[in-house]
């Protein structure tokens, strides 16, 4: 029996139609938006002005405290604009707009390092390394990943967990890099073991990524510190906390975090940033966006600089098909709706997918049958029909009481219910509602 | 711009198969088998009381949300058609049509709408149509057409008493198990359905199908129906162990009456069930004692339905009390 995780989840059709298809590098946009709050946090704050030169790899925009990042130029080119541009939030946010220099060959070098194994920096100069050159965590949440590194002194860490479980359906990003990247990612678990300190690593992966299973444990096979876990399917296993319970049985406290259990988490796709960043002297400016749909010609898996426009990752795939209704940032069960094809791929996009009219829309919302599936697929215990109930009525004091502050978003409650109602939704709102009490009271 | 425009909304962006009229149209196709068992039975009668009772549910449902609340119309969500066939099941085949039809209108009036109809009840709209059925036309009510094979008329249809009836009344004369066991049906005629009772709890085998087809479907899961068929079975064994004289064993008890139909069909209802496993096995748990206990000591010679309403009632406390456990309450990790 493979492991998984102790409480609910469910089992949405896995629809990966690219994980057959190789990374390519998308030569540099002619423009690229870059946002100044790619992760959560502070935002950075700009530290160029219209009309600079930047090279590539440049500090744009400086950490604006211990919970934000730099944010480094991806082409070389000149500041044309420092502009407000809508984000995938749906929101203008504050952007470097920077025309990238045709003649400057740098922009369009397929730049491949050779393996680098020998790690010569130390613990304090890696966390340092990962902090200035911008990497946040690439699974979709973008925290910052020096935060991470940063263990309190009265906290014991036994275990480093590597997310490689990409649970998102049609998603496969992770899945390519960990088969194209395996040898650098390795490198990459072993610095993040030296600058925790820790002597046992875990690579989870689900078993419908077979292949990249086998390829770790073929790499890992003379390092007996690092272990690999092939997991049952199961969505939100790329939980963090779903993670932890599946491989190592520990259930984070509510409210708590991984370091209180000893672990910390970091996705694969974060793991070869930092290997890059401390071997190569690579900042964060590119990663891999998946971009699919079941009606695209041409589905495939890109490096992508950061900054680049999502229309031109559409182009590039065959141009939108036709009856396309809904164009989603991330994978199907928490990535968000975008209505801007302008919309910049940051430091977090893990996928476009394009969705077309039969399954764009939701179903009429009918009334709760209390079937309880909401309840038996939350993966944190809670009781979805309860809170949205709660929400509706505005009884948000309530609402905390029974844990709401505790949903991860997964959706599983929403993706099951068959009334259609929108339980997410509401337990979101509610969310908000009970966090602005909280910080008003205090 | 001629193609229909980009939608908006927030994750997730999936949804499963699952929805609530398929949910109803399970339950339907669960218990075709043990209706195929009962038209083979009681014939005719079967049919009519069946069609009555599924078509004044649906028309009442219709007419009160149409003309009395003003509301939209939702008969063909299934959970109507649904009630009707469970109230049928609960009946003798070949009550007066009249009677059917005014049990329809307390389930659908009285148990579902008042309450806000579907999602909204308290109890059982079947079980309340059945248990007031019972309540006002006691007599009719416990006039259990005999099994004949292929009697195809409604006239001719011979009335006798049920297992548990038997055996009710039998003790109450003085009589033991062993007198009576002549008496009652043996435990293959149980299974299968060679039996007095009401139109749908005839055949344990076409009832055990149809619950088996719903777990398969994951519409119910298993521990209602197994938790309330071991407690009885447990509780029955008991009182049968101390005096096998005066109580009959837990095989007649299990086979008889409602026991089947109950814990498969009416105490798995959604609306009134609990939401946690841990609450359905409490739920059941009741149900299976209460249901003992009125066989044992009450006036009625079969109890299941009162059960079942009694703990229906429970259920708003049994969800705030057995809650699922929270994510992240476990003790504490011991860190290498």
């Amino acid at each position: 029996m493979l492991k998984t995780f102790s409480k609910g989840g469910i089992h949405p059709p896995e629809n990966k139609l690219t994980s057959s298809k190789n990374i390519k590098r998308l030569s540099a946009p002619k423009v690229v938006y870059v946002p100044i709050a790619q992760h959560i946090g502070i935002p950075a704050e700009i530290v160029v002005d219209r009309k600079d030169k930047v090279e590539i790899g440049q500090v744009i925009a400086k950490s604006g405290g211990f919970v934000s990042s730099n944010i480094h130029s991806p082409v070389a080119g000149t500041v044309t604009k420092l502009d407000m541009v809508i984000d995938s939030s749906g929101y203008k946010k504050q952007c470097i707009v920077i025309r990238t220099d045709a003649k400057n060959e740098a922009n369009f070098q397929e730049v491949d390092y050779p393996l680098k194994k020998e790690i010569t920096l130390e613990p304090a100069e890696i966390v340092k390394r990962i902090s200035d050159f911008g990497i946040v965590g690439l699974g979709g949440a973008t925290f910052p990943s020096h935060v991470k590194l940063n263990v309190k002194e009265d906290k014991k860490m036994d275990c480093l967990i590597i997310n490689g479980v990409e649970c998102e359906p049609y998603l496969t990003a992770d899945h390519r890099l960990m088969l194209e990247k395996g040898e650098e990612i390795v490198v990459g678990i072993k610095i993040l073991m030296k600058a925790l300190h820790v002597n046992k690593a875990v690579i989870g992966i689900e078993d419908n990524k077979h292949d990249a299973v086998e390829l770790f444990k073929r790499l890992t096979a003379d390092e007996k510190e690092i272990q690999v876990a092939a997991l049952q399917v199961k969505y939100p296993q790329g939980g963090e906390k779903q993670l932890i319970s599946a491989i190592l049985n520990r259930e984070v406290p509510k409210n708590g975090l991984p370091m209180d259990v000893g672990v910390v988490v970091n996705n694969v796709g974060t793991v070869f940033a930092i290997y890059e960043a401390i071997q190569h002297n690579k900042p964060l400016i590119e990663r891999v966006v998946t971009v699919t749909g079941k009606k695209l010609d041409n589905p495939s898996n890109f490096w992508v600089k950061i900054g680049t426009p999502i229309k031109d990752l559409i182009e590039e795939v065959g141009g939108m098909p036709e009856g396309t209704r809904k164009i989603i940032n991330g994978g199907p069960m928490m990535g968000k709706a975008i209505k801007n094809t302008d919309v910049p791929v940051t430091k977090g996009t893990s996928g476009i997918l394009i969705v077309n009219e039969d399954e764009a829309c939701r179903g009429e919302v009918k009334n709760c049958i209390r079937c309880g599936e909401c309840v038996n697929v939350c993966p944190m215990g809670l009781e979805p029909h309860l809170l949205m109930n709660l929400t509706e009525k505005g009884m948000y004091e309530k609402a905390a009481q029974e844990d709401i502050m505790t949903c991860i978003e997964c959706g599983s409650c929403s993706y099951v219910c068959p009334s259609n109602r929108p339980l997410l939704d509401y337990i979101r709102f509610g969310k908000n509602i009970t966090k602005n009490l909280a910080s008003s009271k205090n | 711009m001629d193609s229909p425009p980009i939608v908006i909304s927030a994750s997730p962006h999936l949804h499963s198969e699952r929805t609530s009229k398929k949910i109803m149209y399970d339950v339907v196709i669960a218990l075709v088998p043990a209706f195929l068992v009962s038209l083979y039975v009681f014939g005719f009668n079967a049919l009519i009381t069946t069609s009555i009772a599924i078509i004044s549910c649906l028309l009442f449902e219709y007419l009160i949300q149409k003309y009395l609340m003003k509301t939209e119309v939702t008969i063909t969500d299934g959970s109507a058609l649904l009630t009707g066939l469970l109230l049928a099941f609960n009946v003798p085949a070949g009550l007066p049509i009249w009677m059917i039809i005014v049990g329809s209108l307390v389930a659908i009036g009285i148990a579902k709408l008042s309450f806000g109809g579907l999602g909204f009840n308290v109890f059982n709209p079947a079980l309340v149509g059945r248990v007031f059925l019972l309540v006002c036309f006691p007599v009719q009510m416990t006039l259990w057409p005999m099994a004949v094979v292929n009697n195809t008329t409604i006239a001719d249809a011979v009335s006798g008493a049920t297992t548990l009836g038997i055996i009710k009344e039998g003790l109450q004369f003085g009589g033991t198990m062993t007198e009576l066991s002549a008496k009652i049906p043996s435990s293959i005629d149980m299974l299968l359905g060679i039996t007095g009772g009401s139109l749908g709890e005839m055949s344990a085998i076409a009832l055990l199908l149809g619950g088996l087809y719903l777990m398969i479907r994951k519409v119910i899961s298993w521990h209602i129906p197994v938790t309330v068929l071991l407690t009885m079975g447990i509780m029955t064994g008991i009182f049968w162990s101390i005096d096998p004289e005066h109580y009959a064993n837990p095989v007649i008890h299990l086979l008889s009456g409602g026991a089947i139909l109950g814990a498969f069909f009416m105490a798995t209802d959604m609306v009134t069930s609990p939401m946690t496993k841990k609450g359905m096995v409490i739920f059941a748990i009741g149900i299976g004692l209460i249901t003992v206990i009125i066989r044992f000591y009450g006036a009625y010679p079969e109890g299941i339905s009162f059960a079942i309403l009694i703990m229906n009632a429970f259920v708003p406390l049994i969800n705030s009390f057995f809650k699922p456990r929270r994510f992240g309450s476990k003790i504490k990790a011991k860190i290498m």
